[in-house]
């Protein structure tokens, strides 16, 4: 089965975000980069389908030059191949991004074979709009369901049960393949890198597309953009980030109750005192 | 403006949230409100706030609750193949009614479920969506030309979005003929009184009227269709325990739980971790706290030997109260503490289970 995974290139942050003096990134000068926790679950589960179904795992991150470091980490991990839609430095609104995502597969299954799944992450680390993987699939004619945390594939029957935590309890959804979905962490517990397979990453061709947004000042007519065979015409979306800001924190002075276990009965003045025990 | 309302006969309290900020704006642009509610089939849902599946008398139940939460109308959304939930015949029957109602705005709660219905209905009205919003404001565009490719009859919206799991606030414009937004959770206080508008001047009390939508689907629709259902047994939950008793990587082993599990036990509590945890094996991933997790708002948060990085933090910053207890005084999650306790884990959690014990007889 061909699976294909998307992946978005994001700030690797442990601290505190600290931004851009004009707020419109994080910024990025001390900090690495990585792809989030949901979509490395996302490669690691197309790596795992493949190794048992067969077939090839296709990695693809729209975003800038860097994001080829993103596709090689998941070469690394096992994926077959990687491609890069360029957009440039710039955040795309969500409907841009799925516009290229969609361009982009439409592209590679013209030349190549369509896919079976397509996994996207449940929603990005940094701007976690919870809508691309949804609007990519709308406008592929694909089901979708978002939160999942089990996948099986019934390979004759051409279906895959998709499994979800819910406040309640569980949810098990039915798709017929093709399908997507966008999966959580806790879905597999991602391998690392085999030395052998950085290797090949490093080596690794990865195919490059790019996705350009009118320029700012030009017409808005959509056939102007597509004078450059590769490049995938895309519109701006409605939702236009203005700048971004740090939360005001509520910082509480500290009390410490002490140390070690003689602190015991300092707690348990609290817990009484909050009528928990 | 639309609201859609997540119940299970009873109104969902992030809905109700997400109701309370429409009707600010709404009264601000001096519309009315009207809630958009799934009724169809007779699949009485026992899995907590859905949309769907209730019984007359819950619905009736449910409709004279919107009434008196200053709803003037409902959209009463049926047609038997919603019997059952699926996020793509949701989301399509949002997107029709959208179209049929032509409202200046959509709002929905930021859940998982309300997130999801509205991204379909998103994708298929082809329309923006702001999701987890903390605050929405019709506003006039400071460069009215910025945006015309949204054609004409665009509205603008100003919102602030929330980024991060909470770190960072987004804020953003919104052109687009109906907006829609979904709230996130914990933005605002759930307004139960709605007989007056926000400048005090009482609502008409005119009857709710109540209008029943039924969506159409042609043959060839796609959807994945919900086939097991199971319900967790009815314990405590993370997201509902006013203790939670969370470890991470200073908790040392799956075993150094055993006295977590015992002082959540003696507490009412619920046990918690960090993603290093899960990552390790010692927990199961329905346990993490975190922003790839479960966000929790417990009175009182135990922090077990966490750090306190930005991916647990925003998990648990909703607490009233935090406890950490750490062997590193200069640890995150110690400084941003209501309460500390500087020590081992595997000292000071058998020492409290004790002192529970020894007060108790």
């Amino acid at each position: 089965m061909e699976v294909l995974v998307c992946v978005k290139r994001v700030p690797a942050s442990g601290g505190t975000p600290q931004l851009t003096d004009d707020g419109q990134r994080v910024d990025t000068r001390n900090l690495a980069f990585t792809v989030g926790p949901h979509e490395e679950c996302a490669v690691e589960e197309a790596i795992r389908l493949v190794a048992e179904h067969g077939g090839a795992v296709t990695v693809l991150s729209v975003g800038p030059a860097e994001a080829d470091e993103q596709l090689r980490y998941a070469i690394s991990m096992g994926a077959d191949r990687g491609v890069l839609v360029e957009t440039g430095a710039d955040e795309l609104d969500p409907q841009a991004t799925a516009a290229a995502i969609t361009g982009a597969v439409r592209r590679l299954e013209a030349e190549r074979a369509p896919f079976d799944l397509i996994l996207f992450g449940n929603e990005s680390p940094d701007a976690g709009n919870y809508q691309v993987g949804v609007r990519v699939a709308c406008a592929l004619g694909l089901p979708i369901v978002g939160g999942i945390k089990g996948i099986d594939i019934d390979d004759g029957a051409r279906h895959a049960r998709l499994r979800r935590d819910v406040p309640a309890g569980v949810e098990v959804y039915e798709v017929s393949l093709p399908a997507a979905a966008a999966v959580k962490e806790g879905l597999n517990l991602p391998r690392y890198p085999s030395m052998r397979g950085r290797l090949r990453a490093r080596k690794a061709e990865l195919d490059e597309l790019s996705a350009r947004l009118p320029d700012a000042g030009a017409g808005t007519g959509a056939g102007d953009i597509d004078t450059v065979p590769s490049e995938i015409a895309i519109g701006r979306g409605g939702l236009r980030k203005m700048r971004l800001r740090q939360p005001e924190e509520k910082r509480t002075e500290t009390v410490v109750l002490g140390r070690g276990p003689e602190a015991a009965p300092a707690i348990v003045d609290i817990l009484e005192e909050l009528d928990m025990v | 403006m639309l609201v859609l309302i997540e119940h299970n006969g009873e109104v969902a309290a992030s809905s109700l949230e997400a109701l309370t900020v429409a009707r600010a704006i709404a009264d601000d642009l001096g519309e009315p409100v009207e809630a958009v509610v799934f009724t169809a089939g007779t699949d009485a849902d026992p899995s907590g706030p859905t949309l769907g599946g209730v019984s007359a008398a819950e619905e009736e139940a449910l409709r004279s609750r919107l009434e008196r939460l200053g709803v003037s109308a409902i959209h009463s959304v049926a047609h038997p193949e919603l019997a059952t939930y699926s996020p793509e015949r949701w989301g399509e029957s949002l997107a029709q009614l959208i179209r049929r109602v032509e409202p200046s705005a959509v709002v929905a709660a930021g859940t998982d479920r309300g997130n999801e219905i509205m991204a379909q209905a998103a994708a298929r009205a082809d329309l923006p969506l702001a999701t987890n919003c903390s605050a929405v404001a019709s506003a006039p565009p400071d460069d009215p030309g910025a945006t015309s490719q949204n054609g004409a009859g665009a509205q603008h919206w100003r919102l602030t979005r929330v980024r991060q799991g909470g770190m960072l606030l987004e804020d953003a414009e919104l052109a687009a003929p109906v907006a829609l937004a979904t709230i996130v959770p914990g933005s605002a206080e759930p307004n139960d009184d709605a007989t007056h508008d926000s400048s005090g001047a009482a609502r008409a009390g005119q009857p709710m009227a109540v209008e029943v939508f039924e969506p159409r689907f042609d043959d060839a629709f796609v959807a994945s269709r919900l086939v097991e259902r199971t319900t967790r047994d009815a314990g405590v939950s993370l997201a509902t325990a006013r203790v939670v008793v969370s470890g991470g990587r200073g908790v040392g082993s799956a075993d150094g739980f055993a006295s977590l599990e015992e002082l959540a036990k003696l507490t009412a509590g619920a046990v918690g971790c960090s993603r290093v945890v899960t990552n390790n094996g010692w927990r199961p991933h329905s346990d993490q706290v975190g922003q790839t997790g479960t966000k929790v708002n417990p009175d009182l948060y135990i922090a077990c030997g966490i750090s306190g990085a930005t991916q647990h933090w925003v998990g648990c910053m909703g607490a009233k109260a935090i406890l950490a207890i750490n062997t590193d005084a200069d640890a995150p999650m110690v400084d941003r503490a209501t309460y500390a306790v500087i020590g081992d884990v595997a000292d000071v959690v058998p020492a409290i289970v004790d002192e529970i014990h020894r007060r108790a007889h």
